[in-house]
């Protein structure tokens, strides 16, 4: 089956000469969820923007359903629907007038059942008579996935669905995108969090300055960038690796005063345990442990440098 | 042609209207009373007749001309800027839409929203002149154009503009005084010669001349030469906006 939305090239200057998008090449197959990660400014509401038609293209094509975003407009958005990241509501209308606008938009006929029945799998349907200024962040934003979802869109755009959102609502957030996923719907998410792509996606693609560095299956990204460093401070400094510890992988660190464990902490024995009993064995004094895992700017920097490479 | 999407920002620009009625219908009531008893009453005393009509009826149309103009340009150019400051528009964007579908909403709303008031302030004149209309149909006909005109104009306006201060900007500056330059309370023969020439390049001339000839059969320019003129500026207005919609300019990044 022919991939739901093909991107091809696709190139984004703006007028200042800031190039926001570098040609990016992205296939999405139907009835899947793509995170798209990425740094503040990488690109990601410019490339969301870009296949809604907010902004223009200037370089490079893409189709939805095989219809190309910019010759067969029409067709192309009313598979889409636009959770933006910014909360934009009017603020005295009330929430149920807002969302059928946007189906009339959509050039849907007015259908109250299906209206009634989206505010309600989101929790609105008791505020639906309120206007939107009156209604919590979350509600919102729930609003806006209510208006993105009642075209019956079968792509969904959500841009940084969780920015500013308190940890129970982001929870209630993925049990929403699991529940639109079950229903058929394709899903592209951007995030800036690492837990959150984890949390959500079958596949994540990494974006940084306007390219797309690598798109994978989660499982495989997870694995290559759920690694940790275990840090131990020895009580006197080394000149090498005890010859006894040498099934570890190990690294002498800070002149000899620490040694450097790298372990998978998605693993299921991650080999601590072995590893102290070894140094102990050993002879090895311990002064201090401490772990570390590569932040999401570390991460990108080793993704840059392998790319390099 | 997506009949859903004009239908849709149709209802929605007019629930506004709906939600302060009151306020909508007062206000051309209290405002054209003010406009009867000051320059009716006050100034009308001491003016006979304008070309063989009361000079109280004689405004009438220019009242009528005034209140729609500014209605349909403040109703269109807030329709499409209130969605652009709050950032609502995204959805309009984002959806099946042409220019012409999005043009045909926004503004069939502020037109219609135009027509009511023109229509309450024909109703409250009745209650301080005797009115007769020499053509009533194309009393409607110019009264349509003009707030079909100027709200396309308000629709550029509310585009072009980036603060509550623009959107004030050209309403008041500009189309204000070519409106009360443009004879809604007098005749251009009341003016000196010079004038008289001058005056013609105001494009509101046209349109208070015509709509005044639909109720006394009398115009300051030739009536062929009005339906021309409105039609122009509405051809103008429209190809601006297709123009702005083509090349995204202010809307689309």
């Amino acid at each position: 089956m022919a991939p739901i939305l093909q991107i091809k090239d696709l190139r984004k200057t703006y007028d200042g000469g800031f190039e926001a998008l570098k040609g990016v090449t992205l296939d999405i197959e139907e009835g899947e969820i793509l995170a798209l990660l990425g740094p503040n400014g990488a690109g990601k509401t410019t490339l969301i923007s870009t296949l809604c038609g907010i902004t223009l293209p200037t370089g490079g094509s893409a189709s939805v359903g095989g219809h190309d975003i910019l010759k067969d407009y029409r067709a192309a958005r009313e598979m889409i629907g636009l959770v933006p990241q910014e909360i934009a509501l009017e603020p005295f209308e009330k929430v149920i007038n807002t969302v059928r606008l946007t189906r009339g938009l959509f050039g849907k006929r007015r259908d109250d059942a299906l209206v009634e029945k989206i505010l309600r799998q989101l929790s609105l349907w008791d505020k639906r008579d309120t206007p939107t200024k009156a209604l919590s962040g979350g509600m919102k934003r729930r609003v806006l996935i209510a208006k993105a979802l009642v075209h019956e869109p079968r792509v969904l755009f959500l841009d940084e669905p969780t920015a500013g959102v308190d940890v129970a609502l982001r929870k209630g957030m993925w049990d929403t995108v699991e529940e639109l996923k079950a229903s058929g719907v394709t899903i592209i998410l951007t995030t800036h969090y690492l837990e959150e792509a984890e949390a959500m996606a079958d596949r994540i693609g990494v974006i940084q300055k306007g390219e797309l560095l690598l798109v994978e299956e989660k499982a495989a990204l997870m694995k290559r960038l759920g690694r940790k460093k275990l840090t131990v401070q020895l009580r006197s400094p080394l000149s090498e690796v005890p010859a006894a510890l040498s099934g570890f992988e190990l690294e002498l660190a800070e002149d000899g005063h620490a040694l450097v464990y790298t372990y998978d902490s998605q693993a299921e024995r991650t080999g601590i345990t072995r590893l102290l009993a070894a140094l102990a064995d050993a002879g090895v004094g311990l002064a201090d442990l401490s772990t570390h895992q590569s932040s999401l700017e570390e991460i990108f920097v080793d993704l840059v440098g392998e790319d390099a490479a | 042609m997506n009949l859903h999407a004009i239908g849709a920002i149709y209802r929605y620009e007019m629930a506004r209207f709906f939600r302060t009625i009151l306020q909508s219908f007062l206000s051309p009531v209290i405002s054209t009373s003010l406009y009867f008893v000051v320059f009716g009453t006050a100034i009308g005393s001491r003016i006979e007749s304008v070309e063989g009509v009361s000079y109280g009826a004689f405004i009438v149309p220019g009242l009528i001309m005034l209140a729609v103009i500014q209605q349909a340009l403040n109703n269109a150019a807030f329709a499409i800027y209130f969605p652009r400051f709050t950032g609502t528009f995204y959805e309009v964007l984002t959806a099946p839409v042409n220019f012409l579908e999005v043009v045909a909403g926004y503004v069939g709303a502020a037109a219609t929203k135009a027509l009511f008031i023109g229509v309450v302030i024909l109703g409250t004149s009745t209650l301080f002149v005797d009115i007769s209309i020499a053509h009533p149909l194309a009393m409607v006909a110019f009264l349509l154009l003009t707030g079909i005109s100027f709200s396309l104009f308000g629709f550029i306006i509310g585009i072009w503009a980036k603060s509550f201060e623009q959107l004030q900007l050209i309403p008041m500056l500009i189309v204000m005084p070519l409106i009360f330059l443009g004879g809604s309370f007098y005749s251009l023969s009341m003016l000196p010669e010079i004038w008289q020439k001058i005056t013609l390049f105001n494009p509101v001339v046209y349109l208070i001349s015509g709509f005044r000839w639909s109720f006394f059969g009398t115009a300051d320019v030739p009536v062929g030469l009005s339906l021309l003129a409105i039609c122009g500026f509405t051809a103008l207005a429209l190809g601006v906006i297709g123009w702005i919609f083509r090349t995204g300019w202010r809307l689309r990044s």
